[in-house]
């Protein structure tokens, strides 16, 4: 690698998601050993670009050489993978938030192949040079936005990459962080000069520190070069000025420089109050004491960084949230949760657009006008002449899920004044739109505030937006820090822009505890032998994931509470309630007789526990109705002169009625019912009153019930759900934590780091055999003792075939979850493929040698059906490994084809 | 007036997202359609294709007339096994039954010894063993007597026992899981239906913008329980016609307008259980737990399955309070029995007001949950 040549080389590359286009066709050098920069906003195909040179995508079409070979060949990735670092956009989306900062920087070194002794000296290292040394032990997700940043550097930097690849690592950070960041870089790179650097983002101010930059837009390349060329050949004196000009004609027209009328004073009639208003959320205070006066007509903004209180404190002047100290009034009138006169009177728009994106924009205005019951007429005119104002009207039937994003916004503010409210409340209203939408939006603002007399309070992390607003609100960790004009905040700090004072007073709060001088990286450039370990399999790495994911899940108290708890709730309702035993049922007897004879054949029934009599039938009439209510559940008739024919060997005939809405329960009642009957002839002639040896007495059939002599349902239920509620509960488990990367972005890690698909799916996979495991024996504890069924046979049986089975249903769980990408299809996936092969055709019900077609089939392929008869076996029929090897073996069949079809289900790199 | 607009309103919306999703549609019409079919040829809850072996210590015209007698398709064909297997085939599991006919059994019989045989029944195959049993003991007790009464005059059975079966002749299982699988669609997706909706609704940000506005929390959890379950209503509607009567041709003894009703006040109460764990659960994962551990103890319990009377006092007593049990009652007593208005009515006021507790619990938890949600 040379500090000269391009660190990617990029050919004709295009790329796209169904039937949108992400890249188109781009080619580009990207020089090594400086630092390159992508700008443009958000859905231009910068992301897309970055995942492809850091491998985590694959490419479909076109060349991509990334430090000296192509990244389509799978050999040349694994090798350079340990040499790139690859942090994600969104803040800190490769990192676990439920781990400390030394643990994830620990789980990063683990990946790598390093040592106890080297991650300990690394991590301290890094822990040190990023000031995050004082925060090694709180969560990740307790950090705030700079830090989080800092974290995915040190978890970026920890095996010395030469390629740095950095996806919008600043949005949504506090100026003061932001700059500190980049100074981190700076001295990084000092230290290492050969390392190249690419990054993406969406702070133009920030790409005048780059090297060399690449403009996108839509897809396609603007231009590329130094800062000064881009500037110098546009003519234009900033990088926001030069990118504009680059855009194509069309896009540019219509857009000015934004001018802003002064505002009209409407004598001081202040819209909004607050005074000390204050949030916490258990020990955490989200706002600390703010006050604040906003005028009518005036725009307010609200500055800082993410999480640190904005979005609170407007929902708080919203009703959404009660304050826990302090008061707010609005138009004069204190804020009340349920205030519906004032909600009249205010437009909201919440940080993500909250429209409903299966609507279409047009049904979106309808919905929301009728929300706030405008009458018909008043509605359809003021729609159309929105769809006018806002421009809108290119998109009107589209669904707002596909219309671009500086349309979607637009739509939402169109949305949030259909009312015409006096008030505005903007959560960040433009984070992710391009700067021409930008501007278009703040024209929009201006109009309503200029000339309609709105009020608007809006929240924002861009500083040339904060620039715009009448008054603004500097905030930090839950505090207002100063309040004024841009212009006297700017003069009180003695700084040249809105920026540099807003650092100076983060400076002076110091609310940043962190912040101390940086020390440099003492990246000793190490002699780079085990880098990753083998490039095929490492223990280490594979326990790197074993070691998280228990970590993550003793952290999670919900998921534990459910993987040890549900199981034991389950078992014990499903243990109790679900029998096949049919007993104490009711019936009622219609005896027309009277008879010593019919009373001693009722006396049969009435003898059995099985049996309870309800009062008697009246007439016959009587018998079609109670069945009908549901109030008996068969109903017996004894004929008139029962008594006599018997006695004189006259053919007579017991009449009964079942209730066959449940069919196994009238088959059972049906058989009982016989039962009684042959008794009562039987008793009748051995007693000697019969005439004429029966013939059913010409034989004894006995019926010996095996391995359960009283026939008592729980000593096969309870096995059975043992088995039922390990395939079930462990499956889901497992595909959820799979799922759940996916679903929160750190999949990536599979894909840019050496890891390899078997140990992420056998690391993930150890933790919760382990939890199933824990399942297993509490299950074992309570059929022992709370259901009194015995483990009659052999106890290692019954643990080998429990262990095997758990591994087979766990994987049976990874297999689900490669094809499913969010967790909700995963948990219902898991759902619907287990419980029914599980409860229909593995044998629970119905013995597997009964099945046939596709039931048959499904169970062939199903763990449980070969895990029932262990359980079964070894509980109930006293059994041992000689009668169930046979089994177990298919049992462990089972692992090793599973797991190889996850593993060929499981991406290695994103689509 | 304003309310009842603001939900229809609302409702409108609810429905146009719910036919957007055409996964979920597919996935909702499989469970009326292809799901009931299946279960509905299950054969679960009957003594269907038992596997039999005989170990024929006999080798007489009777014996061979007993092990000929097993037929489907209660029982498969018999198989003759050794006596020294048997204990291996039973305990893997290869039979279920198995017929032990001793030596000089026809010769025994003939002379009026009343000679032994023995069924032996694994009895951890709980359906089968428990009708399967009975069935043996009558088809060899027929068989027996038809032997003998060929060979000597005896006289008939002085006492006949003539058993009807009510509702349901034959016996078919079709009829009974056809039904209990449209009960527990309604079950499952009632509560999940409405509580994704709610929690998606938090997820996207969009319950903020709706409790900014002037609608209060009654009226958006009404509008997702009438939107929701209309579509439900309409599905069991169309199952029930289309699948359960015109391709599975099972016969349905009652009123289907009156068990609509019911379907809708139960859905009341399921899509009020759904409110209130959406108000409960943070994240769709945890709400799909959640979902997990109440709906399958409803829908197992429920009597649907097995049947309450068996169950311990205390659970029994805990489930005749839940309106899943109502409704499977009395979705047994209308559609089977045929029961009017007359005998169900007090069921309906049941379901109605645990719905009414439900949807109460919910709407106290609604607006400080949603508040936490940011």
């Amino acid at each position: 690698m040379t500090a000269t040549g391009a660190v990617a080389r990029i050919a004709g590359v295009r790329h796209r998601y169904g039937k949108l286009l992400a890249l188109d066709t781009i080619s580009l050098d990207l020089p090594a050993g400086c630092m390159v920069g992508l700008i443009g906003p958000d859905g231009v195909g910068k992301s897309t670009l970055l995942g492809l040179i850091a491998g985590a995508k694959a490419s479909q079409r076109g060349g991509l050489e990334v430090l000296g070979g192509d990244m389509t060949d799978r050999r040349h990735r694994r090798a350079v993978c340990p040499r790139i670092a690859y942090m994600p956009q969104g803040l800190g989306k490769n990192l676990y938030p439920d781990l400390s900062v030394r643990e994830n920087i620990d789980f990063f070194g683990r990946l790598f192949g390093h040592g106890r002794a080297e991650r300990r000296q690394r991590v301290r290292d890094l822990l040190d040079s990023t000031g995050l040394a004082p925060f090694a032990d709180r969560p990740a997700r307790k950090l705030s936005g700079g830090m989080r940043q800092k974290l995915g550097l040190c978890c970026s930097l920890v095996h010395d990459p030469d390629l740095l690849i950095l996806d919008e690592p600043t949005t949504g950070v506090d100026p003061l962080s932001r700059r500190q960041f980049w100074e981190l870089i700076d001295r990084i790179r000092a230290r290492r000069p050969g390392m190249s650097v690419i990054v993406a983002t969406a702070y133009m101010e920030e790409a005048e520190r780059f090297d060399w930059l690449v403009a996108m837009n839509a897809g396609a390349v603007l231009a590329a070069g130094t800062p000064a060329t881009l500037k110098s050949t546009t003519g234009t004196s900033t990088i926001e000025e030069a990118f504009i000009a680059l855009l194509p004609d069309e896009v540019r027209r219509g857009h000015r420089s934004l001018r802003i009328p002064p505002r009209t004073r409407y004598d001081h009639e202040t819209v909004i109050v607050a005074r000390d208003l204050t949030r916490r959320f258990d020990d955490f205070t989200a706002v600390d004491h703010v006050s604040f006066d906003i005028e009518r007509g005036e725009i307010f903004g609200f500055v800082g960084s993410n999480g640190c209180g904005k979005t609170t404190t407007m929902k708080m002047l919203t009703g959404l949230l009660p304050a826990s100290e302090g008061t707010a009034s609005l138009f004069g009138k204190p804020i009340a949760t349920d205030g519906m006169q004032s909600r009249m009177r205010v437009g909201y728009m919440s940080q993500s657009f909250s429209l409903y994106t299966e609507l279409t924009v047009r049904q979106n205005l309808e919905l929301h006008s009728r929300l706030f019951h405008l009458p018909r007429l008043k509605a359809a005119a003021r729609i159309a002449d929105l769809i006018e104002r806002f421009g809108l009207s290119a998109h009107v039937d589209q669904l707002a899920s596909d219309v671009p994003l500086g349309i979607r916004q637009r739509l939402s503010l169109a949305v949030a004044v259909v009312h015409e409210p006096d008030l505005l409340i903007l959560d960040e209203p433009t984070s992710g739109v391009d700067p021409l939408a930008r501007d278009a939006f703040w024209e929009i603002l201006i109009d309503l505030s200029r000339n309609a007399g709105v009020t608007i309070f809006v929240s924002t992390h861009f500083m040339n937006e904060a620039a715009r607003c009448d008054r603004l609100s500097l905030m930090d960790a839950g505090r207002v820090l100063a309040t004024g004009t841009p212009q006297s905040l700017v003069e009180a700090r003695h700084a040249v822009s809105l920026e540099e004072a807003f650092v100076s007073y983060l400076s002076e709060a110091g609310g940043h505890a962190e912040r101390r001088d940086w020390t440099v990286v003492s990246a000793r450039d190490p002699a780079r032998k085990n880098r990753g370990g083998s490039a095929y399999f490492s223990l280490r790495r594979l326990l790197a994931y074993t070691i998280r994911e228990s970590l993550e899940l003793i952290r999670d108290p919900i998921r534990l509470a459910f993987a040890l708890g549900g199981t034991a709730f389950l078992m014990l309702i499903f243990g109790f309630g679900i029998t096949t035993d049919v007993n104490s049922f009711t019936f009622a007897a219609l005896d027309r007789d009277g008879s010593f004879e019919s009373r001693a054949y009722l006396g049969e029934l009435r003898g059995s526990p099985y049996f309870v009599e309800q009062p008697a039938l009246r007439d016959a009439a009587e018998v079609q109705d109670r069945l009908k209510s549901g109030a008996v559940a068969a109903t017996i008739e004894i004929p008139p002169g029962f008594g006599r024919d018997l006695r004189r060997g006259r053919p007579t005939e017991v009449g009964v009625w079942i209730d066959g809405a449940m069919p196994f329960r009238a088959e059972t009642i049906r058989g009982y019912i016989a039962g009684a009957h042959s008794q009562f002839l039987a008793d009748r002639s051995i007693r000697g009153h019969g005439s004429g040896g029966l013939a059913a007495s010409a034989a004894d059939v006995s019926v010996r019930f095996r391995y359960n002599q009283d026939f008592d349902s729980v000593y096969a239920m309870v096995p059975g759900l043992f088995a039922l509620q390990l395939a079930l509960i462990p499956a889901i488990l497992m595909a959820l934590a799979v799922v759940r990367e996916k679903e929160l972005g750190s999949i990536v890690n599979l894909y840019v780091t050496p890891v390899t698909r078997l140990e992420f799916l056998l690391g993930k996979q150890i933790p919760y055999v382990v939890v199933a495991m824990l399942n297993a024996a509490i299950m074992f504890l309570m059929a022992i003792f709370l259901f009194k069924v015995p483990l009659k046979g052999s106890f290692p049986t019954l643990l080998a075939g429990t262990l095997t089975y758990v591994v087979t249903t766990t994987a049976y769980g990874l297999v689900i979850s490669a094809f499913t990408r969010t967790q909700i299809a995963a948990l219902f996936g898991t759902a619907i493929m287990t419980v029914l092969p599980a409860t229909m055709f593995a044998g629970m019900l119905t013995p597997v040698s009964s099945l046939t077609g596709f039931g048959a089939v499904l169970g062939r392929f199903f763990p449980m059906t070969y895990y029932l008869p262990i359980s079964v076996g070894t509980f109930t029929k006293g059994l041992g490994l000689t009668d169930l090897y046979g089994h177990l073996l298919a049992l462990v069949a089972f692992v090793p084809v599973l797991i190889l079809l996850g593993l060929v289900l499981m991406r290695s790199q994103e689509k | 007036m304003r309310s009842l607009s603001t939900i229809f309103w609302l409702a409108t919306k609810e429905l146009r997202s719910f036919l957007r999703d055409w996964v979920l549609l597919l996935l909702m019409i499989y469970s009326f359609s292809l799901a009931i079919i299946a279960q509905a040829q299950s054969n679960a809850q009957e003594l269907n294709n038992a596997s039999l072996g005989v170990v024929d210590n006999d080798r007489s015209e009777l014996s061979r007339r007993i092990a000929g007698a097993f037929l489907p398709p209660y029982f498969k064909r018999a198989e003759p096994v050794e006596e020294r297997d048997v204990d291996h085939l039973m305990n893997t599991g290869r039979y279920t039954f198995v017929l032990d006919i001793p030596s000089h059994f026809e010769r025994d019989v003939l002379s009026g010894r009343r000679p032994q045989m023995q069924v032996a029944v694994d009895a951890t195959a709980m359906v089968q063993a428990g009708i399967g049993s009975g069935y043996a003991q009558q088809i060899i007790s027929n068989e027996v007597a038809d032997f003998v009464s060929h060979t000597a005059q005896t006289p008939p059975s002085p006492a006949n026992l003539a058993v009807r079966i009510a509702f349901n002749p034959n016996v078919s299982t079709a009829w009974f899981t056809s039904v209990m699988g449209i009960v527990n669609n309604v079950t499952m997706l009632g509560i999940i239906l409405v509580g994704a909706a709610v929690v998606r609704e938090r997820e996207h940000g969009t319950m903020d913008h709706l409790l900014v506005m002037p609608v209060s929390p009654f009226e958006i959890a009404m509008a997702k329980i009438l939107g929701n379950a209309l579509v439900i209503t309409v599905a069991v509607g169309l199952s029930l016609t289309l699948v359960v009567r015109q391709l599975l041709a099972i016969p349905i003894a009652g009123s289907v307008p009156l068990f609509m009703c019911g379907v809708v006040l139960y859905l009341f109460f399921a899509t009020s259980v759904g409110v209130f764990l959406a108000t409960i659960a943070r994240t769709m994962p945890q709400l799909g737990l959640l979902f997990i551990l109440v709906s399958v103890p409803l829908q197992l319990l429920s009597g649907g399955n097995t049947p309450i009377e068996s169950m311990p006092p205390w659970l029994g007593a805990i489930m005749q309070a839940s309106p899943s049990t109502h409704f499977v009652s009395f979705a047994q007593a209308i559609l089977y029995r045929g029961a009017g208005f007359e005998v169900v009515w007090l069921k309906f006021v049941e379901v109605a007001c645990m719905g009414a507790v439900f949807l109460g619990l919910g709407l106290l938890r609604y607006r400080s949950v949603a508040a936490k949600g940011g």
